[in-house]
């Protein structure tokens, strides 16, 4: 295999373009079928790895605190992402528990993770080491990060309990809220343009 | 509308990387080729990307029946206790009012598998008909939307997770997850890997410039 610059392939319908170069904020779509091929973000390494860096500090908060809690007559209870992984866990369900643990915790955490390793020696002007399997993780994890549905989760299991009793929101909310809009933004940022930037490391 | 085909990447023996995207020569003589840049496996199209298909998504479309019929928690209370199943919880949510949440979650959990399910199947077998660019466009549209809305699907886990988290009261009173959410969590999962062995080429392979 025998490498080419300045082309793209459509991912959607394997048309052929040489490529040009965006403004921040531009994307190129194919001509033939119109999905995009490519965007610049407005994002820079440096700002990936500040994201990154307080996508880490908002999963531990995330995970301290009780995304909301209960009263009925003097009983309290609350509920973590972690209260809600054992709960199915200890009751059979181990199935949903795993796919709780994967999509809302270690998704995002490695996702957090690769992207600052990345950015971090992009910070430093060295391209990081292991990149290409980092962006081979990414490209898999993508699909599987579901914060922002886990959101609406939550709201949805508020409504339900609301009934019956009397629900606070408490602070791992607000954690997973904005946890929510770092893994969008990070997920929407184009890694490839790693390569391009920064010179092969010297063996 | 004129314009002509750009070539594609399969008549000049090129392929992209799936990941970085890198575009390399393709040299049929390896047996296992990889991207020079990322290492990630090099293949012009998804191999065996049909028949996957539709081996997940039927086997999705014969799960989402438990999926649908078992119940998927189990309420427990000094008053009463009782099961309910994917639909019973949007009807619950309708008689307490919120009208807009019992249509999301009724839109999440049936709306969007039933249609990616038809969509799916629908795209793997209309690619052999109308063959006009512009039925094309709307398939590879469609693709994209399926892909993308996909994973909503997995709303109501989390809930009955949320639910069984929060409400563990003892005797008092208390929410158990039962077998209908694995199997659905299941169904949200197979149709995922459904969309993801597509290989949305196959709806452009045959197309030549019509004018």
């Amino acid at each position: 295999m025998t490498a080419t610059s300045g082309l793209i392939i459509c991912e959607h319908c394997d048309s052929v373009y040489r490529r040009k170069s965006l403004k921040k904020g531009e994307k190129a779509r194919c001509q033939l079928c119109g999905a995009v091929l490519y965007r610049q973000s407005r994002l820079t390494p440096e700002s990936v790895l500040a994201l990154s860096l307080t996508g880490l500090v908002l999963l531990i908060f995330a995970n301290s605190w009780p995304v909301f809690a209960i009263d009925m007559q003097g009983i309290h209870s609350s509920v973590t992402l972690w209260g809600a992984i054992s709960a199915c866990w200890q009751q059979g369900a181990r199935l949903v528990s795993v796919l709780l643990g994967f999509t809302l915790l270690a998704a995002p955490l490695l996702q957090c993770l690769a992207l600052a390793w990345m950015c971090g020696f992009a910070y430093t002007g060295r391209r990081a080491p292991a990149l290409g399997d980092l962006s081979r993780l990414l490209h898999a994890l993508h699909p599987w990060s579901m914060v922002e549905v886990w959101m609406l989760g939550v709201f949805v299991a508020i409504v339900k309990l609301y009934s019956m009793f009397e629900v606070h929101w408490e602070a791992g909310l607000w954690s997973f809220a904005a946890l929510m809009l770092v893994v969008t933004l990070l997920a929407s940022w184009d890694i490839n343009q790693l390569w391009d930037d920064l010179p092969e490391p010297q063996p | 509308m004129s314009q002509s085909r750009p070539p594609s990447a399969h008549s000049l023996g090129l392929v992209g990387c799936h990941v970085c995207h890198q575009v390399c020569h393709n040299s049929s003589t390896l047996v296992r080729p990889a991207c020079p840049r990322c290492g990630a496996r090099l293949h012009p199209r998804k191999p065996d990307s049909v028949m996957r298909c539709w081996a997940l998504l039927l086997t999705a479309v014969i799960l989402f029946i438990p999926a649908n019929i078992l119940p998927v928690m189990r309420t427990v209370s000094l008053l009463h206790s009782g099961d309910s199943n994917i639909l019973g919880g949007v009807l619950q949510l309708w008689a307490m009012g919120s009208l807009d949440l019992a249509l999301l979650v009724f839109t999440a959990s049936i709306l969007v598998p039933l249609l990616k399910f038809f969509s799916l199947a629908w795209l793997l077998l209309e690619r052999y008909h109308r063959k006009g660019l512009e039925y094309r466009r709307k398939r590879g549209k469609l693709f994209r939307l399926v892909e993308a809305m996909g994973y909503w699907s997995m709303l109501d886990v989390f809930v009955v997770a949320l639910l069984a988290g929060a409400i563990q009261l003892g005797s008092l009173a208390r929410i158990e997850p039962l077998p209908g959410i694995i199997w659905f969590g299941l169904v949200v999962v197979l149709t995922m890997l459904a969309s993801m062995s597509f290989d949305p080429r196959l709806l452009w392979d045959d197309y030549k410039e019509s004018r």
